[in-house]
Protein backbone atom coordinates (compact mmCIF):
# COMPACT_ATOMS: atom_id res chain seq x y z
CA UNK A 1 0.00 0.00 0.00
CA UNK A 2 1.10 3.50 -0.76
CA UNK A 3 0.99 6.22 1.85
CA UNK A 4 -2.67 7.18 2.47
CA UNK A 5 -3.77 10.68 1.51
CA UNK A 6 -6.57 10.86 4.08
CA UNK A 7 -6.17 10.04 7.75
CA UNK A 8 -8.78 10.47 10.48
CA UNK A 9 -7.51 14.01 11.06
CA UNK A 10 -8.46 14.98 7.49
CA UNK A 11 -12.21 14.46 7.94
CA UNK A 12 -13.34 17.74 9.50
CA UNK A 13 -16.54 18.10 11.50
CA UNK A 14 -19.31 19.60 9.38
CA UNK A 15 -17.38 19.29 6.13
CA UNK A 16 -19.51 18.35 3.08
CA UNK A 17 -18.05 16.97 -0.14
CA UNK A 18 -19.63 15.55 -3.30
CA UNK A 19 -18.16 12.93 -5.57
CA UNK A 20 -18.92 10.01 -7.86
CA UNK A 21 -20.85 9.47 -11.06
CA UNK A 22 -22.57 6.16 -11.60
CA UNK A 23 -24.83 5.37 -14.56
CA UNK A 24 -27.28 2.64 -13.55
CA UNK A 25 -27.82 0.13 -16.35
CA UNK A 26 -30.57 -2.43 -16.86
CA UNK A 27 -27.98 -5.18 -17.17
CA UNK A 28 -26.39 -4.39 -13.82
CA UNK A 29 -29.76 -4.07 -12.02
CA UNK A 30 -30.82 -7.49 -13.31
CA UNK A 31 -27.43 -9.08 -12.67
CA UNK A 32 -27.32 -7.97 -9.03
CA UNK A 33 -30.97 -8.84 -8.40
CA UNK A 34 -30.64 -12.27 -10.01
CA UNK A 35 -27.96 -13.15 -7.50
CA UNK A 36 -29.17 -11.40 -4.33
CA UNK A 37 -32.70 -10.01 -4.57
CA UNK A 38 -34.75 -11.88 -7.16
CA UNK A 39 -38.03 -9.97 -6.87
CA UNK A 40 -40.11 -9.17 -10.00
CA UNK A 41 -39.66 -5.36 -9.81
CA UNK A 42 -35.86 -5.82 -9.92
CA UNK A 43 -35.89 -8.37 -12.76
CA UNK A 44 -38.73 -7.82 -15.18
CA UNK A 45 -39.81 -4.56 -16.88
CA UNK A 46 -43.47 -5.50 -17.26
CA UNK A 47 -43.86 -6.83 -13.73
CA UNK A 48 -42.09 -3.74 -12.42
CA UNK A 49 -44.45 -1.38 -14.29
CA UNK A 50 -47.43 -3.13 -12.70
CA UNK A 51 -45.88 -2.97 -9.22
CA UNK A 52 -45.94 -0.24 -6.60
CA UNK A 53 -42.49 0.89 -7.84
CA UNK A 54 -43.73 1.71 -11.35
CA UNK A 55 -40.68 0.55 -13.29
CA UNK A 56 -37.58 -1.60 -13.23
CA UNK A 57 -35.45 -0.43 -10.33
CA UNK A 58 -32.36 -1.49 -8.42
CA UNK A 59 -32.45 -3.62 -5.29
CA UNK A 60 -31.91 -1.44 -2.22
CA UNK A 61 -28.92 -3.65 -1.43
CA UNK A 62 -27.57 -2.88 -4.89
CA UNK A 63 -28.00 0.83 -4.14
CA UNK A 64 -25.96 0.34 -0.96
CA UNK A 65 -23.28 -1.49 -2.94
CA UNK A 66 -23.15 1.29 -5.56
CA UNK A 67 -22.89 3.85 -2.75
CA UNK A 68 -19.99 1.89 -1.27
CA UNK A 69 -18.21 1.81 -4.63
CA UNK A 70 -18.54 5.58 -5.07
CA UNK A 71 -17.23 6.07 -1.52
CA UNK A 72 -14.31 3.77 -2.31
CA UNK A 73 -13.40 5.62 -5.49
CA UNK A 74 -14.10 9.02 -3.91
CA UNK A 75 -11.86 8.72 -0.83
CA UNK A 76 -11.67 5.29 0.83
CA UNK A 77 -8.99 4.04 -1.58
CA UNK A 78 -6.72 6.94 -0.68
CA UNK A 79 -7.53 6.77 3.03
CA UNK A 80 -6.21 4.90 6.04
CA UNK A 81 -9.55 3.05 6.21
CA UNK A 82 -9.88 0.42 8.92
CA UNK A 83 -13.38 -0.71 7.99
CA UNK A 84 -16.74 -0.02 9.60
CA UNK A 85 -18.53 -1.60 12.58
CA UNK A 86 -21.93 -1.35 10.87
CA UNK A 87 -24.49 1.23 9.79
CA UNK A 88 -26.91 3.05 12.11
CA UNK A 89 -29.58 3.63 9.50
CA UNK A 90 -30.20 3.49 5.77
CA UNK A 91 -33.30 4.98 4.18
CA UNK A 92 -34.29 4.00 0.67
CA UNK A 93 -36.17 7.19 -0.11
CA UNK A 94 -36.82 6.81 -3.84
CA UNK A 95 -36.46 4.00 -6.36
CA UNK A 96 -33.25 3.92 -8.43
CA UNK A 97 -34.35 3.40 -12.04
CA UNK A 98 -32.59 2.29 -15.22
CA UNK A 99 -30.70 5.24 -16.67
CA UNK A 100 -30.36 7.14 -13.38
CA UNK A 101 -27.02 8.85 -12.83
CA UNK A 102 -26.03 8.74 -9.17
CA UNK A 103 -23.57 10.67 -7.06
CA UNK A 104 -22.77 10.92 -3.36
CA UNK A 105 -22.69 13.77 -0.86
CA UNK A 106 -20.78 13.10 2.36
CA UNK A 107 -21.09 15.15 5.56
CA UNK A 108 -19.06 14.49 8.70
CA UNK A 109 -21.53 14.76 11.60
CA UNK A 110 -19.42 13.44 14.50
CA UNK A 111 -15.84 12.38 15.15
CA UNK A 112 -13.87 10.96 18.05
CA UNK A 113 -10.69 9.09 18.81
CA UNK A 114 -10.67 5.49 19.97
CA UNK A 115 -9.82 5.19 23.66
CA UNK A 116 -8.72 1.56 23.41
CA UNK A 117 -6.79 1.93 20.14
CA UNK A 118 -4.73 5.15 20.01
CA UNK A 119 -3.81 4.51 16.36
CA UNK A 120 -7.47 4.75 15.36
CA UNK A 121 -10.16 7.41 15.09
CA UNK A 122 -13.84 7.21 14.22
CA UNK A 123 -15.97 9.45 12.03
CA UNK A 124 -19.72 9.46 11.60
CA UNK A 125 -20.73 10.27 8.05
CA UNK A 126 -24.14 11.17 6.68
CA UNK A 127 -24.06 9.84 3.13
CA UNK A 128 -26.70 11.06 0.71
CA UNK A 129 -26.99 9.45 -2.71
CA UNK A 130 -28.55 11.75 -5.31
CA UNK A 131 -29.86 11.14 -8.82
CA UNK A 132 -29.60 13.34 -11.92
CA UNK A 133 -32.70 15.27 -10.80
CA UNK A 134 -30.95 16.13 -7.52
CA UNK A 135 -33.40 13.92 -5.64
CA UNK A 136 -31.99 12.14 -2.61
CA UNK A 137 -32.62 8.45 -3.31
CA UNK A 138 -30.78 7.02 -0.30
CA UNK A 139 -29.39 8.27 3.00
CA UNK A 140 -26.99 6.37 5.23
CA UNK A 141 -25.68 7.26 8.66
CA UNK A 142 -22.89 5.38 10.36
CA UNK A 143 -19.44 5.29 11.90
CA UNK A 144 -16.27 4.31 10.06
CA UNK A 145 -12.76 3.75 11.42
CA UNK A 146 -9.61 5.41 10.11
CA UNK A 147 -5.98 5.34 11.05
CA UNK A 148 -4.63 8.50 12.69
CA UNK A 149 -1.76 10.47 11.22
CA UNK A 150 -0.55 11.12 14.74
CA UNK A 151 -1.55 8.12 16.89
CA UNK A 152 -2.36 9.06 20.45
CA UNK A 153 -1.71 12.78 19.91
CA UNK A 154 -3.91 15.17 21.89
CA UNK A 155 -6.91 16.32 19.87
CA UNK A 156 -8.08 19.89 19.97
CA UNK A 157 -11.40 21.55 19.42
CA UNK A 158 -13.97 19.70 17.41
CA UNK A 159 -13.13 16.12 18.33
CA UNK B 1 -45.37 -14.20 0.90
CA UNK B 2 -48.17 -14.24 3.50
CA UNK B 3 -50.71 -11.45 4.02
CA UNK B 4 -49.74 -8.73 6.50
CA UNK B 5 -52.54 -9.92 8.82
CA UNK B 6 -51.18 -13.48 8.94
CA UNK B 7 -47.69 -12.57 10.12
CA UNK B 8 -47.18 -13.02 13.86
CA UNK B 9 -44.80 -11.06 16.05
CA UNK B 10 -42.14 -13.45 17.32
CA UNK B 11 -42.35 -15.71 14.28
CA UNK B 12 -38.85 -16.81 13.30
CA UNK B 13 -37.71 -17.92 9.86
CA UNK B 14 -34.59 -20.01 9.54
CA UNK B 15 -33.05 -18.94 6.25
CA UNK B 16 -30.39 -21.62 6.28
CA UNK B 17 -26.62 -21.81 5.98
CA UNK B 18 -24.45 -20.25 3.27
CA UNK B 19 -20.74 -20.93 2.75
CA UNK B 20 -18.64 -18.04 1.41
CA UNK B 21 -15.84 -18.89 -1.00
CA UNK B 22 -12.72 -16.80 -1.53
CA UNK B 23 -13.65 -16.46 -5.20
CA UNK B 24 -17.04 -14.88 -4.51
CA UNK B 25 -15.76 -12.65 -1.69
CA UNK B 26 -13.24 -11.23 -4.16
CA UNK B 27 -15.76 -11.07 -7.03
CA UNK B 28 -18.30 -9.04 -5.02
CA UNK B 29 -15.67 -6.75 -3.53
CA UNK B 30 -13.96 -6.16 -6.87
CA UNK B 31 -17.23 -4.68 -8.15
CA UNK B 32 -18.49 -2.84 -5.11
CA UNK B 33 -16.00 -2.58 -2.25
CA UNK B 34 -12.43 -3.14 -3.47
CA UNK B 35 -10.63 -2.35 -0.21
CA UNK B 36 -7.46 -4.45 -0.18
CA UNK B 37 -8.61 -6.59 2.76
CA UNK B 38 -11.63 -7.68 0.66
CA UNK B 39 -9.79 -8.45 -2.61
CA UNK B 40 -6.17 -9.40 -1.87
CA UNK B 41 -5.65 -12.38 0.46
CA UNK B 42 -1.89 -11.75 0.74
CA UNK B 43 -2.09 -8.01 1.51
CA UNK B 44 -5.06 -8.64 3.83
CA UNK B 45 -2.80 -10.57 6.23
CA UNK B 46 -1.28 -7.25 7.31
CA UNK B 47 -4.69 -5.53 7.37
CA UNK B 48 -7.15 -4.75 10.17
CA UNK B 49 -8.70 -8.25 10.19
CA UNK B 50 -5.52 -10.30 9.69
CA UNK B 51 -6.80 -11.91 6.50
CA UNK B 52 -9.25 -11.72 3.62
CA UNK B 53 -12.80 -10.82 4.73
CA UNK B 54 -16.08 -10.30 2.91
CA UNK B 55 -17.44 -6.79 2.45
CA UNK B 56 -20.14 -6.13 5.05
CA UNK B 57 -22.45 -5.35 2.13
CA UNK B 58 -21.76 -8.81 0.70
CA UNK B 59 -22.55 -10.44 4.06
CA UNK B 60 -25.78 -8.42 4.11
CA UNK B 61 -26.82 -8.97 0.46
CA UNK B 62 -26.44 -12.69 1.11
CA UNK B 63 -29.00 -12.39 3.92
CA UNK B 64 -31.42 -11.06 1.27
CA UNK B 65 -30.48 -13.89 -1.10
CA UNK B 66 -31.32 -16.43 1.59
CA UNK B 67 -34.58 -14.64 2.45
CA UNK B 68 -35.67 -14.78 -1.19
CA UNK B 69 -34.64 -18.44 -1.39
CA UNK B 70 -36.72 -19.24 1.72
CA UNK B 71 -39.78 -17.45 0.37
CA UNK B 72 -39.63 -19.10 -3.04
CA UNK B 73 -41.97 -22.01 -3.53
CA UNK B 74 -44.05 -21.33 -0.44
CA UNK B 75 -47.78 -21.59 -1.11
CA UNK B 76 -49.56 -18.31 -0.47
CA UNK B 77 -53.23 -18.39 0.37
CA UNK B 78 -55.38 -16.26 -1.95
CA UNK B 79 -58.29 -14.30 -0.49
CA UNK B 80 -61.90 -15.07 -1.50
CA UNK B 81 -61.45 -13.20 -4.81
CA UNK B 82 -58.34 -15.17 -5.70
CA UNK B 83 -55.98 -12.27 -4.94
CA UNK B 84 -52.56 -13.14 -3.51
CA UNK B 85 -50.50 -10.76 -1.38
CA UNK B 86 -47.66 -8.85 -3.03
CA UNK B 87 -44.39 -7.97 -1.39
CA UNK B 88 -43.39 -4.37 -1.72
CA UNK B 89 -40.27 -2.32 -1.30
CA UNK B 90 -38.58 -1.46 1.97
CA UNK B 91 -38.25 2.03 3.43
CA UNK B 92 -34.81 1.13 4.78
CA UNK B 93 -33.14 -0.59 7.71
CA UNK B 94 -31.85 0.27 11.17
CA UNK B 95 -29.10 -0.65 13.59
CA UNK B 96 -26.90 -2.81 11.37
CA UNK B 97 -23.80 -4.31 12.94
CA UNK B 98 -20.98 -6.40 11.55
CA UNK B 99 -19.46 -7.54 14.89
CA UNK B 100 -17.16 -10.18 13.38
CA UNK B 101 -15.74 -10.55 9.88
CA UNK B 102 -16.74 -13.25 7.38
CA UNK B 103 -13.73 -15.16 6.04
CA UNK B 104 -13.40 -17.51 3.07
CA UNK B 105 -14.80 -20.92 4.00
CA UNK B 106 -17.05 -19.56 6.76
CA UNK B 107 -20.58 -20.92 6.88
CA UNK B 108 -23.11 -18.31 7.95
CA UNK B 109 -26.54 -19.35 9.23
CA UNK B 110 -29.12 -16.61 8.68
CA UNK B 111 -32.45 -16.04 10.38
CA UNK B 112 -35.23 -13.45 10.59
CA UNK B 113 -37.56 -12.84 13.54
CA UNK B 114 -40.64 -10.59 13.32
CA UNK B 115 -40.50 -7.89 16.02
CA UNK B 116 -43.09 -5.29 14.98
CA UNK B 117 -46.03 -4.72 12.62
CA UNK B 118 -46.93 -1.22 11.48
CA UNK B 119 -50.11 -0.30 9.58
CA UNK B 120 -49.26 2.42 7.07
CA UNK B 121 -51.41 5.54 7.35
CA UNK B 122 -50.23 6.89 4.01
CA UNK B 123 -50.89 3.65 2.13
CA UNK B 124 -53.82 1.78 3.70
CA UNK B 125 -53.39 -1.23 1.39
CA UNK B 126 -49.98 -1.93 2.92
CA UNK B 127 -48.32 -2.69 6.24
CA UNK B 128 -44.69 -2.71 7.28
CA UNK B 129 -43.12 -5.74 8.95
CA UNK B 130 -40.04 -5.08 11.07
CA UNK B 131 -37.74 -8.02 11.73
CA UNK B 132 -34.47 -8.59 13.55
CA UNK B 133 -32.18 -10.37 11.15
CA UNK B 134 -29.08 -12.26 12.16
CA UNK B 135 -26.15 -14.14 10.64
CA UNK B 136 -24.02 -16.48 12.80
CA UNK B 137 -20.84 -18.26 11.77
CA UNK B 138 -19.80 -21.85 12.43
CA UNK B 139 -18.15 -20.79 15.71
CA UNK B 140 -21.37 -19.27 17.03
CA UNK B 141 -20.15 -15.69 16.52
CA UNK B 142 -22.54 -13.09 15.18
CA UNK B 143 -21.34 -11.61 11.87
CA UNK B 144 -24.48 -9.63 10.98
CA UNK B 145 -27.45 -8.17 12.77
CA UNK B 146 -29.92 -5.54 11.67
CA UNK B 147 -33.54 -4.48 11.89
CA UNK B 148 -35.09 -4.86 8.45
CA UNK B 149 -38.37 -3.46 7.20
CA UNK B 150 -40.56 -4.68 4.38
CA UNK B 151 -43.90 -3.60 2.96
CA UNK B 152 -46.49 -6.34 2.63
CA UNK B 153 -50.05 -6.10 1.31
CA UNK B 154 -53.00 -6.23 3.68
CA UNK B 155 -55.85 -8.63 3.05
CA UNK B 156 -58.28 -6.04 4.43
CA UNK B 157 -56.99 -2.57 3.56
CA UNK B 158 -57.56 0.28 6.00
Amino acid sequence: MTQPKYYWEDFRLGETVEFGRKLVTREEIIEFASEFDAQPFHLDEEAAKASILGGLCASGWHSCAMMMRMMFDGYVLESASMGAPGVDEVRWKKPVYVGDVLRVRRTCTERRVSKSRPEMGLTKFLIEMLNQKDEVVLTSLGWAMYGRRHPGAPVEGDA
Amino acid sequence: MPWFEDIEIGARMELGPYTFTEEEIIRFATKYDPQYFHIDAEAAKAGPFGGLTASGWHTTATWMKMMIRSRTGREDLPDETGRKPAGGPSPGFLDMKWPNPVRAGDTITYSSTVIEKIEMKSRPAWGIIRSRNIGINQHGQTVLEFTGQGMIERRNPG
